[in-house]
């Protein structure tokens, strides 16, 4: 994984950057309501993942959709094109 | 080789040796005759570049920029309002650490238009991060861009540079050059070796927007470069001038070249063409047995502060004739100057004539006027000095007084 | 970061981007890398995007990447590609072959409709194989929400707010793929974040055309059109299903592979779910703007053959 460019920072030549280093900003707290998927409903049709701005919805290893909490905002755009309704919005808890 | 080159041909010259990749053009008065010639050299296969008629000098700039980032060396020319479109891109070109190697055939800027040559317009692009050098002949015109790549491409520099020329007076008037070729330039000037490269091998983000914990930093770093600058601009010049014994300022580190200055009461400082002129005057002067000398920064910035105060701490007048002005103040050489001297506790008068806009003739008689009013202050303090910059010559019959049009 | 559950060593658009929820163009550049792949080179200009995605020492991208100034990446890009081509001529070590690099901009509609216009006409003409991709929010959304010549007619934003004189913008939206098209690019496209994989064809189709080639991609923007982030796919669909945004290619000059569309539905549909035109159905005067906009859906459906 992409270490983190804040370690020991020196402002490089032109401020030039290292690539998928905004891996170390974890999204994730910007979240009001966070995605709960049913996998008894899902039907693995891929429409979660390929919408999400954030990739934070992604088909696992494991064989089903996750969400990774670290990143996903909440935007609900999972939960909206979900086209058997598998994925429901709840609320964070403060 | 000896050869009767124009400024513009011997520019010209001077990248065809030095090569670059990519060498966007747009016309623009007078610098054209630098990139028209070398689109002749593309036409007749002298030269491989990848010559790129671009839409504007703004995306002259741009295209230099992104190819420079790529890795490519890169070259292109422009003056005045070209300049002046160019300038965005090239403030941020040196916050991004890339070298550009630019030709520049001073001349004015609008308004009123006028094509005829002076300094403002590079004066403009002063506090941009960008290395300037000034030629006071076509010889020197020709050398300063192989200097200004080697300093430019340096790693360490890594900036955009400015090799100007007064526009006219030096690009188009022929002189005696001894030119080099691209053979005989390898030995000085290395390929270049990029820091950074646009690799998707190897991918980078180039150009990242910095926030205020980080944004001083990185400016502070080129700030430093630029400064850097002035320590290997001495090595190029000590370089160039074993390989091709001819030397600029060498025991100035090529950033200040003197003239019968050791010895003098009054010293006249100028930037480019107009030396040759000033020379001329102090040959007089010193042939009556006067003690007048001229000092000439071939370099503005970097600016070469300790080298200047250095070769003026011994004078008892100077006057700094320079064609460019700083509109509500005085001429931007003289500002930082006398800046450079009183801070350094060297308390010599200063008088700042402002000469030479817009391609006005610089006459040995204005110059005469200039060293005599000098010699009336010689050894006074400053503080007893009109400080008031001196438009040299005014015509005051043209001049509305208060009246309102 | 131990594991890599979520496969992070495959993106090349990364999460930690600083974009809003639900943000049209995020989306739209995820799907861009994946069309593009790693052998890309992309040249974006100022704007969402960029700063949303490269505060230093960060950067979610997993391609090279540059970025200068607002109005000149199409001018960066192409002198990126010239350098690749100067690089193949004189055979230098240590860079890529020209032709397996994909040079890419992304832009959005102000970068490239109104201030970078000369850099897009003046790499087009020029034919450098660069492929110019155009988000297309309407408006300038990451100064806030100011109206750009991509804005359609009705739109309140910023700088064209409703009020007692006005219904918001009041210039028609610019045709800029007609102008591209203009330029004798062999392909031009316009595509929708609602159709993913249509986007992504036309990235990879465009993508084996040598020389200059230009795609406009829908990409709302919840902030800026005042819609729940979670309807930013469902408006995009919308767009294309009232004919307000025909998605359609353009070869040699040629309108070719509209996206038809069976039961097109009434503009209001699209209009009502978005804030920027509320004020359309609120006062009388709105129904000649909501009449003329849907005259442009029915025109573009006449001309474009939408309707199935």
């Amino acid at each position: 994984m992409t270490k983190d460019p804040y370690e020991d920072l020196k402002i490089s030549t032109g401020a030039v950057t290292d690539p998928k280093t905004t891996l170390v900003n974890k999204t994730g707290s910007w979240r009001s309501e966070r995605p709960v998927i049913d996998h008894e409903k899902c039907v693995m049709c891929g429409k979660c993942e390929t919408f999400c701005p954030d990739m934070a919805v992604k088909e696992t290893d494991e064989g089903k959709v996750e969400v990774d909490l670290e990143y996903c905002k909440g935007c609900a755009i999972c939960a909206e094109e979900c086209p058997v309704n598998a994925i429901v919005m709840e609320k964070e808890e403060k | 080789m000896e050869k009767m080159l124009t400024g513009y041909d011997a520019v010209a010259e001077a990248v065809k040796a030095c090569n670059p990749d990519v060498i966007p053009a747009y016309p623009i008065t007078p610098q054209t005759d630098i990139v028209e010639k070398i689109s002749e050299m593309v036409a007749d296969g002298e030269l491989t570049s990848e010559y790129v008629r671009v839409d504007s000098e703004f995306n002259a700039a741009s295209t230099a920029l992104g190819a420079s980032a790529a890795g490519a060396r890169i070259f292109t020319a422009t003056c005045s309002q070209g300049l002046k479109l160019m300038s965005e891109p090239l403030f941020s070109a040196s916050g991004m650490r890339l070298p550009l190697v630019l030709g520049i055939a001073n001349r004015s800027l609008s308004a009123p238009l006028s094509i005829w040559g002076d300094h403002t317009d590079t004066f403009a692009e002063r506090d941009g991060g960008m290395i300037q050098f000034y030629a006071e002949d076509v010889q020197e015109a020709m050398d300063n861009i192989a200097l200004a790549y080697r300093v430019a491409e340096d790693k360490e520099i890594s900036l955009p540079a400015l090799s100007c020329l007064d526009g006219f007076i030096l690009t188009h008037v022929q002189e005696k050059v001894d030119a080099f070729t691209e053979k005989e330039i390898k030995e000085f000037l290395p390929e270049r070796d990029p820091v950074h490269t646009l690799d998707p091998s190897d991918p980078t983000t180039m150009g990242a927007y910095a926030r205020p914990e980080h944004w001083t930093e990185t400016r502070y770093e080129v700030h430093k470069a630029v400064k850097r600058a002035k320590d290997k601009i001495g090595e190029a010049v000590e370089d160039f001038a074993d390989i091709f014994d001819r030397e600029y300022g060498l025991e100035h580190s090529g950033l200040v070249e003197t003239y019968r200055s050791e010895d003098a009461d009054v010293i006249i400082v100028a930037l480019g063409s107009v030396c040759g002129t000033i020379r001329y005057v102090i040959d007089e002067y010193r042939d009556k047995g006067e003690k007048v000398g001229l000092v000439r920064p071939r370099v503005y910035r970097p600016f070469p502060k300790e080298e200047l105060n250095k070769v003026l701490e011994d004078a008892e007048a100077i006057a700094v004739m320079e064609k460019d002005v700083s509109l509500g103040y005085q001429g931007g050489l003289a500002i930082d100057l006398k800046s450079s001297l009183y801070s350094n506790g060297t308390m010599i008068p200063v008088l700042n004539y402002i000469v030479g806009l817009a391609g006005r003739d610089v006459t040995k008689d204005n110059i005469r006027k200039v060293v005599e009013e000098t010699k009336d202050v010689r050894g006074k303090d400053p503080r007893d000095v009109e400080e008031e910059e001196r438009w040299e010559p005014l015509r005051d019959e043209l001049l509305s007084g208060d009246k309102d049009d | 970061m131990t594991e890599d559950k979520f496969k992070r060593d495959e993106d090349l658009f990364c999460p930690g981007h600083r974009a809003c929820p639900g943000c049209g163009a995020a989306l739209a550049s995820k799907l861009v890398t994946e069309a593009t792949g790693p052998q890309t080179i992309l040249s974006m200009p100022t704007g969402c995007m960029e700063v949303t995605t490269t505060p230093y020492p960060e950067s979610a991208w997993g391609v090279s990447w540059i970025h200068n100034i607002f109005e000149n990446a199409a001018s960066v890009a192409g002198g990126v590609e010239t350098a690749y081509r100067a690089f193949d001529k004189r055979d230098k070590k240590g860079y890529m072959d020209h032709d397996d690099v994909n040079f890419v901009v992304m832009a959005g509609d102000g970068a490239t409709f109104d201030i970078g216009i000369r850099s897009l006409s003046g790499m087009m003409e020029r034919g450098h194989d660069v492929l110019y991709i155009c988000y297309d929010n309407e408006a300038y959304m990451n100064t806030g929400i100011q109206r750009s010549s991509s804005t359609p007619i009705g739109a309140a934003t910023t700088t064209s707010p409703a009020g007692e004189e006005s219904l918001g913008e009041d210039i028609h939206k610019k045709d800029m793929p007609s102008i591209a098209a203009a330029h004798g690019l062999e392909y031009v496209a316009t595509a929708s974040v609602a159709y993913p994989e249509d986007f992504k064809n036309k990235v990879e189709k465009a993508l084996e055309i040598e020389g200059p080639k230009y795609i406009q991609v829908f990409a709302p923007c919840p902030r800026g059109w005042r819609h729940d982030s979670r309807n930013s796919v469902e408006i995009a669909r919308l767009a294309v299903q009232t004919g307000m945004y025909p998605i359609y290619e353009m070869e040699d000059g040629e309108i070719t592979n509209v996206k038809e569309v069976k039961d097109r539905k009434p503009v209001e549909d699209y209009l009502k779910a978005q804030g920027r035109f509320k004020h359309l159905f609120e006062k009388d005067e709105g129904e000649e703007v909501i009449k003329d906009l849907q005259k442009i859906a029915d025109v573009n459906a006449e001309e474009l053959g939408i309707d199935k």
